[in-house]
C-alpha cells in the first residue's frame, strides 16, 4: 500500500537529509548521563593499572626495587622493561618508523617517561603502589634545545641507535638527527631569490602545545585465555589501526583481536597514537588473565601523550617591487622529543607541511624540515589539523604579512594580488599538490564588506594618531587553504595500510537502515551527518538510520577520524555504498512496476514511472520486496559495502578577520571581533558545521593567546595541569561570527571537503596577524605566540608605548 | 583501610555505604553507585566535568570526599529528568547544539541547573561568568550560552497544569 500522497517538498523535509540543520541523533544519551566512555566501563574481576614515571629528563636507571610495592595488600604485579623483554614488548615500533620504549629500558629520555607499571585491585591501591616503587637514577646531561642537540659534542640521547647512519626517512647526519625531508624545487627557488627585487625573511617559533581533550587517554584490556581472544576498549581515533598493530605486536591473530572505541571525550589528535600505557594494560591482561583498566590523569596526559607543533621555522619570500611573490623558501628544525612518534602518513615525516605555499600562485618554492631528538616527550600529532598543516599555514600567512609591511602594502591587497585565481583550478602548486577548487577573491570581498574593512582601517589610523588612546588596535587577516582528506593510497599509508575509508549499509525489510563505518566520532556528530547523507541518497528518513562506528568486530576496516578526513573520505564511501544500493533498488522497482529501468525517475524517496505520477514504488516498498520476493536473477537483501580510495585530497579554505584592542597598561588583549568565513564545499549539516567552527576557533584562540609547554633547564615541564596549561573558559572566549561560501570539490561524490580543522588552522595566524598589526606602525613585523598579557606587556614596554 | 558508614541521598534515594575515608565523591558516585554521568577531567577542580549538586550548591566532586556528604542530598545528571521528561537545561543543550563530545555535558548541565536558580534571568555576561568554572574543549561555549538562555526562558514560562 502506498503512503498518503504528499508533495515532493514535504517528503524531502521529512527525510531530514543533506543540507538540513537537523538536531543530533547522539545527544539523548549525553544529556542524560548515559554516554559510554572508556572509564565508564567495568568488567567482572577488573584490575587497575598505574604507571611509575621518571622524575628526571635524562638518566640511567641504576636499580628498581619493587618489594615494598608488592607487599601492599591488593597489589598483583609490578612490571618493568626487564619483565617485558622476554615478550619482546619492552620497545615498540612507532607510526613514524622509529621505535619507542614501552617501559624505560636502562635509560629514561624525558620527564614522566613510563618506567614501571603496577596492577592492583583498585585505583587507590595502584596509586599507593606507584609511590612505593623505588627507582634509583644516575642523571645525564639534558638536551632541550634542538639546535644544541645538533652540535657535534651534544650528549647522545638514543644509545639504542648507536651506529645507525640511516633511519626510516633517509640518512642521519648526527647522533641526535632523525631525518631531513625536502619538497619543492630548490634550484628553481634559489633562482627566484637570485633575481628578486624584494626579499624578506623571518624566523618564528611555533611553540610546543598539547591537544588536551577533556577526556584523557585510557583503555580496558581483557584477554580471554580460554578462547585466546583479546578485547580492548580504548580511547582511539583509529581503532582498526590499533587492531593491526596489536596483532603484529602480540602475535594474536587479527581475527581474535577486538578493539572498540566507545564514546570518546574529544580527540583533537591526542588519541591517534599508540601509547605505552595501552600496550602495558594489554600485556597485563594477558599475563594476569583478568581485565585491566588504565586511565591517565591530567598531568600524565599533558606530560607524556602527544604534544603538537614545536617547529622552529625560517621563512623567506622573494617578490617583485609591486608585491607579486616569485619565490618561497622554508627551513624548519622540528623538535620531535625522545622518540619519533609523529602520527603522519608513512612517506611524509613532516606531514603535509608542503601546503606551505598557501592560497598563493607562487612559481618556485622549496622547503626542508629537519627532525631532531631532544629530552622531551615524543609526539608531534596533528592538533586539530591535518598533519602539520597548521604550522605551514602559520608560516606562509605570517610571511605574506611581513612582505606587505616591507612594501607598505595593505594585507588584503597583497593577498588578492597573489591568489590562485578561480579560473586556474585545478591548480598544481610548486610543491605538487593539485588544488581541487577555490574562489578566494569572492570570499575575501565578502568578508571585507561584512566587517567594513576600510572603516576599520580608518578607525585604526585615528587611534594611532591619538597619543592618549588607552589601547592599541590591530587588524588581522588570513586567507588560508588547507589540505585534508588523507588520502590517496598511492601517496598515503599508515604502516603500509592505504588511507582509504569504508562504509557498509544494510537496508532492513521494513525500510529502516544501519550503516557501519571505519571512522569514529569524538564529538563531530557522525551519527547525524552520516545518516543525513544516506537519507538523501536513498530516501530513508535520517531518524531511522543507525550509524555504528568504532567496533572492529562489526565495522569495515577504516583508517579512522583525524585530519578532517571523515567527510572527505568516509562521507564519499557512504555515498558510493548508497549508490550501489540505489542501483539494485532501481532494478527491483522496475520489476515491481513492470517497466524498464530506464523508464523510472527517482524523486526524493521513490522510483516513479516517467510520465505517470500515480505509478511509483518507495524505497521502503522496494526494501520489502528485496527480502520478500526479489526479481529472478537478483540476490535477496539490500546492502552494500564500499571502500573509498580518494583520487586526491580536498582543499577547503577560509578568510578570517580579527580585530584586537590591546590595553597599553596591562598588555591584556580584547578580541573585539572575529569574523570567520569558511568554504568547505557542500554543507551537510550547517548546525554541526557551525558548531565545529566555534570549537576550532576556540582551540585556535587557546593556542595563539595562551598555550605553551615550557621547560626549565633540567627538563621539568612547568605547565602540566589545568592550573597552568591554558584552556579558555566562557569568560575569555570571544564571540564568533561565522559565514560561508560554497565551492564544491569536483572530485568528491558529494562535493564536500571537510571543515572541523580549518577554524583551528586559520584562526591561529589571524590572531598573530592582529597582534603584530597593533604594533606594525612601531616597526614590529612578527612576535611569537603565545600572546599572553605578560609577553605582550613586555612588547609594549620594548616599543615605548606602555602606559 | 578502615571504612566509614555514610548515608547519602542521591537523586532522591537513600544510599547507605561503607567507604574509605579517602574515597573521593566522584569515585563513590561512579564506582560504588554506577552513576557514570559525572566525569573526571583534571583532578584539580578546574574543568568542572565532575560537577554535581550537593544541598543546593554546585560542587566539583573530584576534590570532595564522599564522607563529607554524609547526611547530604546529592543530585547528579542522572536525576535531572523527571519521570522521563527532560529538564529545561537538558532540552536547551539538545535544541541549541550545546554539546559535541558530551564529556563535559553532565557537569555543564548540573552547573546550569544550579546557576539558573541563583539567577533565573541572566544576561549573556552573567551566564559566561556564572558558568566559568566548567570547561568545554569542543563547542567554544557560544551554543552553551544559547542553551542556558533557552532553559532560562523555558523555566520562566507559566506551568500548564
Amino acid at each position: 500500500m502506498n503512503a498518503p500522497v504528499q508533495t515532493a517538498e514535504a517528503r524531502e523535509l521529512a527525510l531530514a537529509g543533506m543540507g538540513v540543520s537537523r538536531l543530533r541523533k547522539e545527544d539523548a544519551r549525553f544529556i542524560q548521563g548515559k554516554g559510554n566512555y572508556v572509564d565508564d566501563i567495568k568488567m567482572p574481576g577488573m584490575l587497575h593499572m598505574d604507571i611509575v614515571r621518571s622524575p628526571i629528563a635524562h638518566g640511567r636507571i641504576v636499580r628498581i626495587n619493587k618489594e615494598k610495592a608488592l607487599a601492599i595488600p591488593g597489589v598483583h604485579a609490578v612490571l618493568t622493561a626487564d619483565d617485558l623483554k622476554p615478550l619482546k614488548l619492552h620497545w615498540m615500533p612507532t607510526l613514524a618508523g622509529d621505535v619507542a620504549a614501552v617501559l624505560a629500558d636502562q635509560k629514561v629520555h624525558f620527564q614522566m617517561q613510563e618506567v614501571a607499571i603496577v596492577i592492583a585491585d583498585d585505583r587507590y591501591i595502584a596509586a599507593d603502589a606507584v609511590e612505593a616503587v623505588e627507582v634509583e637514577y644516575d642523571e645525564l646531561p639534558v638536551v632541550l634545545d634542538p639546535y644544541a642537540a645538533l652540535l657535534p659534542d651534544a650528549p647522545v640521547l638514543r644509545d639504542d641507535l648507536a651506529g645507525k647512519t640511516s633511519g626510516a626517512h633517509g640518512p642521519r647526519e648526527h647522533h641526535n638527527h632523525i631525518f631531513t625531508w625536502d619538497a619543492g624545487d630548490k634550484a628553481a627557488a634559489d633562482a627566484a631569490f637570485d633575481n628578486a627585487a624584494v626579499k624578506v625573511s623571518q624566523h618564528m617559533y611555533y611553540p610546543r602545545v598539547h591537544p588536551c581533550p577533556l577526556e584523557t587517554c585510557g583503555c580496558v584490556a581483557s584477554f580471554d585465555p580460554i578462547k585466546g581472544e583479546l578485547t580492548t576498549f580504548i580511547t582511539s581515533q583509529a581503532p582498526h589501526v590499533v587492531r593491526t598493530v596489536v596483532s603484529m605486536l602480540s602475535g594474536i591473530p587479527e581475527s581474535k583481536v577486538r578493539i572498540v572505541s566507545p564514546d570518546i571525550g574529544g580527540g583533537f589528535g591526542n588519541k591517534v597514537g599508540i601509547y605505552p600505557g595501552y600496550v602495558c594494560a594489554i600485556v597485563s591482561s594477558i599475563v594476569l588473565g583478568r581485565p585491566v583498566k588504565w586511565v591517565e590523569d591530567r598531568i600524565e596526559n599533558i606530560s607524556s601523550t602527544a604534544f603538537a607543533r614545536d617547529y622552529h621555522m625560517d621563512g623567506e619570500i622573494a617578490a617583485t617591487a609591486d608585491g607579486k611573490i616569485t619565490g618561497l623558501r622554508v627551513n624548519v628544525i622540528a623538535d620531535h622529543g625522545a622518540f619519533d612518534a609523529c602520527a603522519d602518513p608513512t612517506k611524509f615525516p613532516a606531514g603535509m607541511f608542503h601546503i606551505v605555499s598557501g592560497s598563493y600562485d607562487i612559481p618556485a618554492a622549496h622547503c626542508s624540515v629537519k627532525g631532531v631528538y631532544t629530552n622531551k616527550a615524543p609526539g608531534g600529532v596533528a592538533y586539530r589539523c591535518s598533519f602539520r598543516v597548521t604550522e605551514a599555514v602559520y608560516l606562509v600567512e605570517r610571511m605574506v604579512d611581513v612582505l606587505a609591511q616591507k612594501l607598505n602594502m595593505d594585507k588584503a591587497e597583497i593577498r588578492a594580488k597573489n591568489f590562485i585565481k578561480k579560473e586556474q583550478f585545478p591548480y598544481t602548486s610548486a610543491f605538487g599538490f593539485e588544488f581541487d577548487s577555490g574562489d578566494y577573491q569572492t570570499a575575501l570581498d565578502k568578508v571585507l564588506h561584512a566587517v567594513d574593512y576600510k572603516g576599520l582601517r580608518a578607525e585604526q589610523a585615528a587611534r594611532r594618531a591619538d597619543p592618549n588612546s588607552p589601547t592599541l588596535m590591530g587588524i588581522g587577516l588570513v586567507t588560508f587553504t588547507e589540505v585534508v582528506g588523507a588520502g590517496p593510497s598511492k601517496m598515503c599509508d599508515i604502516l603500509g595500510v592505504g588511507m582509504f575509508d569504508s562504509c557498509e549499509i544494510r537496508i532492513h525489510p521494513t525500510g529502516s537502515a544501519i550503516a557501519r563505518m571505519g571512522t569514529i566520532t569524538q564529538g563531530q556528530g557522525h551519527q547525524t551527518t552520516y545518516a543525513q547523507i544516506i537519507a538523501t541518497e536513498l530516501g530513508i528518513p535520517s531518524e531511522v538510520i543507525q550509524v555504528e562506528e568504532g567496533d572492529t568486530s562489526t565495522a569495515p576496516y577504516g583508517l579512522g577520524t583525524y585530519g578532517s578526513r571523515s567527510t572527505p573520505v568516509a562521507g564519499a564511501a557512504i555515498a558510493l555504498a548508497a549508490r550501489k544500493i540505489h542501483a539494485k533498488a532501481r532494478k527491483i522497482a522496475a520489476h515491481m512496476l513492470e517497466v524498464n529501468e530506464n523508464d523510472l525517475d527517482w524523486e526524493v524517496d521513490r522510483f516513479k514511472v516517467k510520465g505517470d505520477d500515480a505509478k511509483f514504488k518507495t524505497m521502503a516498498e522496494v526494501a520489502w520486496q528485496a527480502y520478500h520476493q526479489p526479481p529472478a536473477g537478483l540476490e535477496p537483501g539490500l546492502e552494500a559495502v564500499h571502500y573509498y580510495d580518494p583520487p586526491n585530497f580536498t582543499f577547503p579554505f577560509g578568510i578570517y578577520l580579527c580585530v584586537v584592542d590591546i590595553d597599553r597598561a596591562t598588555g591584556e588583549t580584547k578580541i573585539r571581533r572575529f569574523y570567520a568565513l569558511d568554504d568547505c564545499g557542500t554543507r551537510i549539516n550547517p548546525m554541526i558545521i557551525e558548531g565545529q567552527i566555534h570549537g576550532g576557533l576556540t582551540e585556535g584562540f587557546a593556542v595563539a593567546m595562551g598555550q605553551q609547554m615550557p621547560f626549565d633547564a633540567q627538563g621539568n615541564l612547568l605547565g602540566n595541569t589545568l592550573m597552568d596549561y591554558f584552556l579558555p573558559t566562557f569568560v575569555e572566549t570571544p564571540h564568533w561570527e561565522t559565514d560561508h561560501t560554497v565551492t564544491p570539490s569536483p572530485h568528491h561524490p558529494l562535493g564536500a571537503k571537510g571543515v572541523a580543522e580549518s577554524p583551528h588552522v586559520g584562526s591561529i595566524p589571524t590572531f598573530t596577524s592582529a597582534m603584530v598589526d597593533a604594533f606594525a606602525h612601531l616597526g614590529m613585523t612578527h612576535m611569537d605566540m603565545p600572546h599572553n598579557a605578560f609577553r605582550v606587556w613586555k612588547q609594549l614596554k620594548a616599543h615605548g608605548v606602555n602606559l | 583501610m578502615a571504612k566509614k558508614l555514610i548515608t547519602v541521598n542521591v537523586n532522591g534515594k537513600a544510599q547507605e555505604k561503607a567507604v574509605e575515608p579517602r574515597t573521593l565523591l566522584i569515585h563513590f558516585l561512579r564506582e560504588e553507585l554506577n552513576l557514570t554521568g559525572a566525569h573526571i577531567g583534571c583532578e584539580t577542580s578546574h574543568c568542572g566535568a565532575c560537577t554535581v549538586d550537593i544541598d543546593g550548591q554546585s560542587v566539583k566532586s573530584c576534590t570532595h570526599l564522599a564522607v563529607q556528604c554524609d547526611g547530604s542530598e546529592v543530585l547528579t545528571v542522572e536525576g535531572l529528568a523527571n519521570k522521563g521528561v527532560l529538564h529545561a537545561v537538558q532540552e536547551g543543550f539538545y535544541k541549541e547544539h550545546g554539546l559535541q563530545c558530551g564529556f563535559c555535558t553532565p557537569g555543564m548541565l548540573m552547573r546550569a541547573y544550579r546557576f539558573l536558580q541563583e539567577n533565573p534571568n541572566p544576561s549573556e555576561d552573567e551566564i559566561r561568568h556564572g558558568m566559568a568554572g566548567n570547561l568545554c574543549r569542543c563547542t567554544g561555549y557560544q551554543n552553551i550560552v544559547k542553551a542556558v538562555q533557552y532553559a532560562a526562558k523555558k523555566l520562566q514560562e507559566p506551568v500548564t497544569a
